[in-house]
């Protein structure tokens, strides 16, 4: 019910931003939408906290920022050795641990690492994250596990 | 006043962001292989699109425009990762063995983890 709730409460917000219309028209347009997408929702039974992660909402802008700050200072790196020197990378491959325990923490931390320009994240599989790195040494800062540390947080 | 800060700032967020496309297609000509050539992609991916879009949204600070670009730098956030993880798995599946400095890397790695 709450995912319900929160569903139909984006979901209005979502037309009101995209269309800007307040006519009686668009707006019966508009309800008449949310109520066929949340009958959609519910036959293909995708509402759930995967779909809708509530916990996460007060935690996330914190992450979000530190992690703008880190795809800035990759993005740096990795233009620096685009013009300037482009034989000094040293791509390597490496299987990663981590420590998060439900799927959504293991996407966030996935994504997060693709995110990064400079690493990929190749496969993720069980506790595992194959990464494949432009440079070895964003590895080692991986390892070290201030991101990992970091997206478990977020799960608490 | 106001109107000239918006604009010049606006213009240098436009600047970077067209200088880190272009480095992005620079970057995927000039590294040797998939796998490196993807993290070139990444650039133009991420801060890039980030920042064009940020300089349009100065250009015009007030109505709806500025939520429906946030919205697209949202999506963007979201699906150009997914996209990247899609293509390097594909590409790891079909048996593309990614360039690497230290060959014995990859298979020392593996084994000492697992």
């Amino acid at each position: 019910m709450r995912h319900t709730v929160y569903l139909s409460l984006m979901l209005a917000i979502f037309w009101l931003l995209n269309s800007g219309h307040f006519s009686l028209l668009m707006i019966s347009l508009g309800i008449l939408s949310i109520f066929f997408v949340l009958y959609i929702a519910h036959r293909m039974d995708v509402l759930d906290h995967e779909s809708q992660p509530l916990h996460l909402t007060l935690k996330l802008p914190a992450y979000l920022v530190w992690l703008i700050k880190e795809i800035i200072l990759s993005n740096i790196t990795v233009v620096k050795h685009i013009w300037f020197d482009n034989k000094a990378i040293s791509p390597a491959m490496q299987v990663i641990n981590i420590s998060q325990a439900t799927d959504v923490g293991k996407v966030i931390y996935a994504n997060s690492i693709t995110l990064t320009p400079g690493t990929v994240s190749v496969e993720l599989e069980g506790g595992k994250i194959t990464v494949h790195a432009l440079l070895s040494e964003s590895l080692k800062k991986l390892e070290a596990g201030e991101m990992d540390r970091r997206v478990t947080e977020l799960e608490k | 006043m106001m109107d000239i800060i918006m604009n010049i700032s606006s213009a240098v967020f436009l600047l970077i962001g067209s200088f880190l496309c272009v480095s992005g297609g620079v970057g995927i000509l000039r590294f040797p292989d998939l796998f490196t050539r993807m993290h070139a992609a990444g650039v133009t991916d991420t801060l890039a699109s980030a920042m064009i879009l940020t300089g349009l949204m100065l250009q015009n600070p007030d109505g709806l425009v500025i939520l429906k670009l946030i919205i697209i730098l949202l999506m963007t956030l979201f699906i150009s990762p997914t996209a990247s993880h899609a293509l390097a798995r594909a590409a790891m599946i079909n048996g593309l063995k990614p360039m690497l400095d230290k060959p014995a890397d990859h298979e020392g790695g593996m084994s000492s983890k697992t």
